[in-house]
């Protein structure tokens, strides 16, 4: 059976219950006790592989904000990503800012950057935004080889950034604090507190408009939402909150260069997405885990077709748990209620 | 004077590659109103095979024929296992299994052939054509082959039953499984034939671009670039908009200061957004309405 017409009538993403799009209180704890204790217990390498996680996770937050909020596509994540990278960069290691400071101006100038975008794919929807944000993400590294920004930007080359060592305060404490673990909870603190802002945000008046555009945007408009603004203002948050995680990955790499952030990049945080089950925002950990250890598994696996492998274990998501973690995450519910009865 | 009508020339050289892959574009969009990323990968793994079969000494034309029944078939194959079974799942998904399936045909087409650039003959020869040394002939072979294609594309959908039943799947499935068309396997021939028009495409553009497992990643981003331009609905428009790239890439490069090389892929990407701005259903796409 064809489904060419449901396909293109259909809501770009099944509909999400309100409820359901964060964690209850009980499973909320348990896995940030998780989060603050697993540090103490491995290598640095470790510590630093689960800051990436963390950092992509509010990376895959922030799409899934776009996407499984307000219906929108993005491809081009990696931009905004970069961008926030380089604005971090940039403020270290020319202004001398401190490396704290540098976040909210990099989510900052991401959110104008994101709101200015969200304008033009105001007309666009579906495949065509795919495509647009698909060439922003392109274009973004040739742009920032640029010869014109390149006292700034470090051309090709990049720029190397500090990193950044743990407060005075815990070596007077006795405490010994490496720069990982240091890195690790002040992204674990920036994380939580992304993640409750987002929370409530969906859970506001405009997080309401958002989900009504995505349910049927024309039933929205007659209810008097401005699809306009909420569709750019989405585009914004989105962009913003990209941009911060882009920051932390600049300080957590100690590295930016234009080839960082290729459409590669897009395409993973889109996977994490789609793992992590589209409008579910706990599951963009689950998104993150994907993106930073599947491709070391594919590549462990073979060696040559580490590309196969992964693909393999992608199409099985797709077809074992279309809704990615979020599934899964209701599985393991529903087991554990049958159990108590 | 002359420099402007030498870069049209080059222009539309180049052109006739977007034209050719936003061909393919289209037919798949036509056929199940997504577009396919891993187009170009396939497209890629076809030419390869024919790579193959000349190396173990097939005459040109012959391997040319096989792989276009191999790519078909493959299509369908595709099709039948890995999309059928998601036809109701939500666009995201279907994404999704289009990246899978770009990293599954892109590594094993590497691993099979490794990632050293290989030469692939022309079957048009590559002296200069009527004397010009901007168009050889294989590039002006290129532009009549992607002519001929389209002319044959407008016929089969045109004249003949089955074409006619691809339309009116892909416009209105619910109405035409109603009369009795197998929408399903529309579908199933939408891919096939797209897959098959990739493979020309493929071989066509390898001569130029030499071959490789990655040759594809500029040329299907060009390729989206042209499909857009021409409106997604559109073969005529998807070639006419492979030409328009070409020349503008071109024509950008030649007069505007400062434009080099690596500032071309940008500048096309920037025509794909003014056009989706200032037409989003591009130059001759239909404007699709929507119902309430």
């Amino acid at each position: 059976m064809s489904t060419v017409q449901e396909v293109s009538s259909a809501p770009v993403v099944a509909a999400v219950p309100k409820k359901a799009m964060s964690l209850g209180p009980v499973a909320s704890l348990v896995l940030l006790a998780l989060l603050a204790i697993t540090p103490f217990f491995v290598k640095n390498f470790i510590i630093f592989q689960m800051t990436m996680v963390l950092i992509y996770a509010i990376a895959v937050l922030a799409l899934n904000i776009l996407t499984g909020a307000s219906g929108q596509f993005s491809l081009g994540q990696s931009a905004f990503y970069a961008l926030g990278a380089y604005t971090s960069a940039i403020l270290i290691e020319h202004a001398g800012m401190n490396y704290a400071l540098t976040l909210p101006f990099a989510g900052i100038i991401c959110f104008i950057a994101g709101f200015l975008f969200g304008l033009p794919a105001l007309r666009l929807s579906g495949i065509y935004l795919a495509l647009a944000t698909f060439a922003l993400a392109v274009a973004m590294p040739q742009l920032l080889k640029l010869g014109v920004f390149e006292h700034w930007t470090g051309g090709v080359q990049g720029l190397v950034v500090t990193k950044p060592d743990a407060p005075e305060i815990f070596a007077s404490m006795g405490l010994k604090v490496s720069q990982d673990m240091w890195l690790y909870f002040f992204t674990l603190v920036v994380a939580i507190a992304i993640y409750i802002v987002s929370v409530n945000l969906l859970k506001s008046r405009s997080g309401r408009a958002m989900m009504s555009i995505r349910d049927n945007e024309i039933a929205a408009s007659a209810m008097g939402v401005d699809v306009a603004l909420y569709k750019t203002l989405a585009f914004g948050v989105s962009a913003g909150i990209t941009g911060i995680a882009g920051g932390l990955g600049a300080i957590a790499v100690q590295f930016v260069a234009p080839d960082g952030y290729t459409i590669q990049l897009a395409i993973a945080l889109f996977l994490g997405m789609v793992v992590g089950g589209v409008g579910w925002l706990p599951g963009s950990l689950a998104g993150a885990l994907f993106i930073v250890f599947v491709p070391n598994i594919a590549e462990h696996v073979s060696k040559g077709l580490s590309g196969a492998v992964f693909g393999v274990i992608l199409i099985f998501i797709i077809f074992l748990l279309p809704n990615g973690a979020r599934q899964l995450a209701y599985g393991v519910q529903a087991m554990f209620s049958k159990m108590r009865r | 004077m002359e420099l402007f009508t030498n870069q049209v020339l080059a222009g539309i050289a180049t052109g006739a590659i977007y034209a050719c892959m936003a061909l393919a574009v289209v037919m798949i969009y036509q056929a199940i109103d997504h577009l396919n990323f891993a187009q170009g990968e396939m497209a890629m793994f076809s030419t390869f095979v024919a790579w193959q079969l000349m190396q173990w000494g097939t005459p040109y034309w012959i391997a040319f024929v096989v792989v276009l029944i191999f790519s078909f078939i493959g299509g369908v194959v595709i099709e039948r296992a890995l999309f059928k079974p998601l036809a109701k799942a939500p666009v995201l998904t279907h994404v999704a299994g289009f990246i899978a399936l770009f990293a599954i045909v892109n590594s094993v087409a590497g691993l099979t052939w490794d990632f050293t650039i290989k030469q692939f003959p022309s079957p048009f020869g590559s002296a200069p054509f009527l004397g010009s040394q901007l168009i050889s002939t294989h590039q002006a072979g290129m532009i009549g082959v992607t002519l001929v294609l389209l002319i044959l594309l407008f016929l089969f959908f045109r004249f003949t039953r089955v074409g006619l039943a691809m339309r009116a799947a892909a416009v209105m499935p619910e109405s035409a499984r109603l009369v009795g068309i197998n929408t399903s396997w529309m579908i199933a021939l939408g891919w096939g034939m797209a897959a098959a028009i990739g493979s020309i495409a493929g071989m066509l553009i390898a001569p130029v671009v030499f071959l490789e497992p990655n040759m594809m990643g500029g040329v299907l981003i060009y390729g989206f670039a042209a499909a857009v331009v021409g409106g997604l609905s559109s073969p005529l428009g998807a070639v006419i908009g492979g030409f328009l790239v070409g020349i503008f890439e071109n024509l950008v490069g030649t007069y505007i200061p400062g434009v080099g090389n690596e500032l071309k892929l940008p500048i096309a990407l920037a025509l794909i957004i003014t056009v989706l701005v200032v037409k989003p259903h591009g130059l001759f796409g239909r404007t699709i309405v929507k119902r309430v």
